[in-house]
């Protein structure tokens, strides 16, 4: 079945058709968390990524070695290992990033899409697919973070990965980068790209795009 | 580090249930939060799952962390070590009531398996850690906290029931008008900050 897919397909299909935000809804915590500005947001994605990949290469290569009735565990304690490299080259390397992202850095381990990721594709198919499935599903988690965060940022700074684009003139509605702007804007804009799936579904009615 | 007082008992609980609510200020258990959430009855059950599974996790990783990991220098492996004492916490918790409690068993079986992966869980322990709070405020902080998730799951719970026969666009059935909700309920949680410093 999935092992026919070709590589590129799977990898379309993380960024695209199974889009972990906003087409499977997963992860919702880092995705309000991160997303108060782009750069949180593309930094947890990359972060996210980075963990995505390994752990669906080490998952595959050792799919056939793991007891199906410990799977789960053992799967935990392959992604909380990337998780853990994560977090140290953050706090290394980018420490205001790990400032502004805090504790969702080791809150990566119960991102729902890595596990299930790990769960539903990495246990069953070959490493060089996983790899793709892992890096598909990460590209796609980053672009709709860095999209929700520019929205966010745009509307509550006037600015976008820090660069101030509405001028002095702008009054920041200060609601978008808070608590309930995440909420709301993570919801305005899921709908808005439900609506323009459905219309496109239409158009070419068939097409495997699931509504 | 607070003193054990009844004012400070106070003054914790309304801070962890309304002002720095799990879900609604600290972004934390959202996918139960979402996902568990069409029916209050479900709603209710979960959120006694996980407050039971909060209290006893804090406890065990404040033990792991200042009894293990902290006299063996190996702080940076606590993501590690508490992910799995809360996976193996709640495979025991649900063979224990499976033989001894059944009755609760039934009632929260279903929602035992997905505690695991809910980052309240984890996120409370975290804090715990990072906040150094002593054992007793741990274990208040996991089960208040656990409190504020029960009390936005059942209002979520709540709101999602009477949305079932209302006219919503079709693009924004489901999680979509759901966020904008928790997002409404956020805005009223938000007057509740500076109600206690």
């Amino acid at each position: 079945m999935r092992n026919k897919q070709t590589m590129r397909g799977v990898f379309i299909n993380g960024v695209l058709n199974e889009n972990p935000i906003f087409r499977l809804v997963l992860g919702v915590c880092p995705t309000l968390a991160a997303t108060t500005n782009a750069t949180n947001g593309l930094g947890m994605g990359i972060a996210a990524t980075f963990v995505l990949l390994g752990s669906n290469i080490v998952i595959s290569l050792l799919r056939n070695f793991i007891p199906n009735k410990v799977r789960i565990p053992a799967y935990i304690v392959v992604i909380s290992t990337f998780v853990t490299v994560v977090q140290m080259i953050i706090q290394a390397f980018v420490p205001s990033l790990y400032d502004a992202l805090g504790i969702f850095i080791p809150l990566i381990v119960v991102n729902c899409i890595i596990l299930a990721r790990a769960e539903a594709f990495a246990g069953k198919n070959s490493v060089l697919h996983s790899a793709a499935d892992g890096l598909g599903m990460g590209v796609g988690f980053t672009l709709a973070l860095i999209l929700i965060g520019i929205v966010r940022e745009l509307v509550g700074n006037g600015s976008v990965f820090g660069l101030d684009i509405l001028g002095p003139t702008f009054q920041p509605m200060l609601i978008a980068i808070m608590a309930p702007g995440g909420f709301i804007f993570f919801g305005l804009i899921l709908g808005i790209v439900n609506s323009i799936v459905n219309k496109a579904g239409k158009r070419s009615a068939g097409k495997g795009v699931k509504a | 580090m607070m003193e054990f007082t009844l004012v400070n008992f106070l003054l914790f609980m309304v801070n962890c249930v309304l002002s720095n609510n799990f879900i609604f200020s600290r972004y934390l258990g959202c996918c139960p939060f979402l996902g568990v959430s069409s029916k209050v009855e479900t709603a209710a059950g979960m959120g006694v799952a996980v407050t039971f599974v909060m209290g006893l996790a804090s406890l065990m990783t404040y033990i792991v962390y200042y009894y293990v990991l902290v006299p063996l220098g190996l702080q940076y492996l606590d993501t590690i070590s508490f992910i799995l004492v809360i996976a193996a916490l709640v495979q025991f918790v649900e063979m224990f009531l499976k033989k001894s409690v059944p009755a609760l068993y039934r009632a929260l079986g279903i929602y035992l398996p997905l505690i695991t992966t809910n980052c309240a869980v984890l996120g409370v322990t975290l804090l715990n850690i990072s906040d150094q709070y002593n054992m007793l405020w741990s274990v208040l902080n996991g089960v208040f906290g656990a409190l504020g998730f029960l009390l936005a799951i059942v209002l979520m719970a709540g709101a999602r029931e009477r949305l079932e026969s209302s006219n919503i666009p079709k693009a924004f059935k489901g999680f979509p008008i759901s966020l904008v909700i928790a997002g409404l309920m956020s805005v009223a949680f938000l007057g509740f900050t500076g109600l206690v410093h």
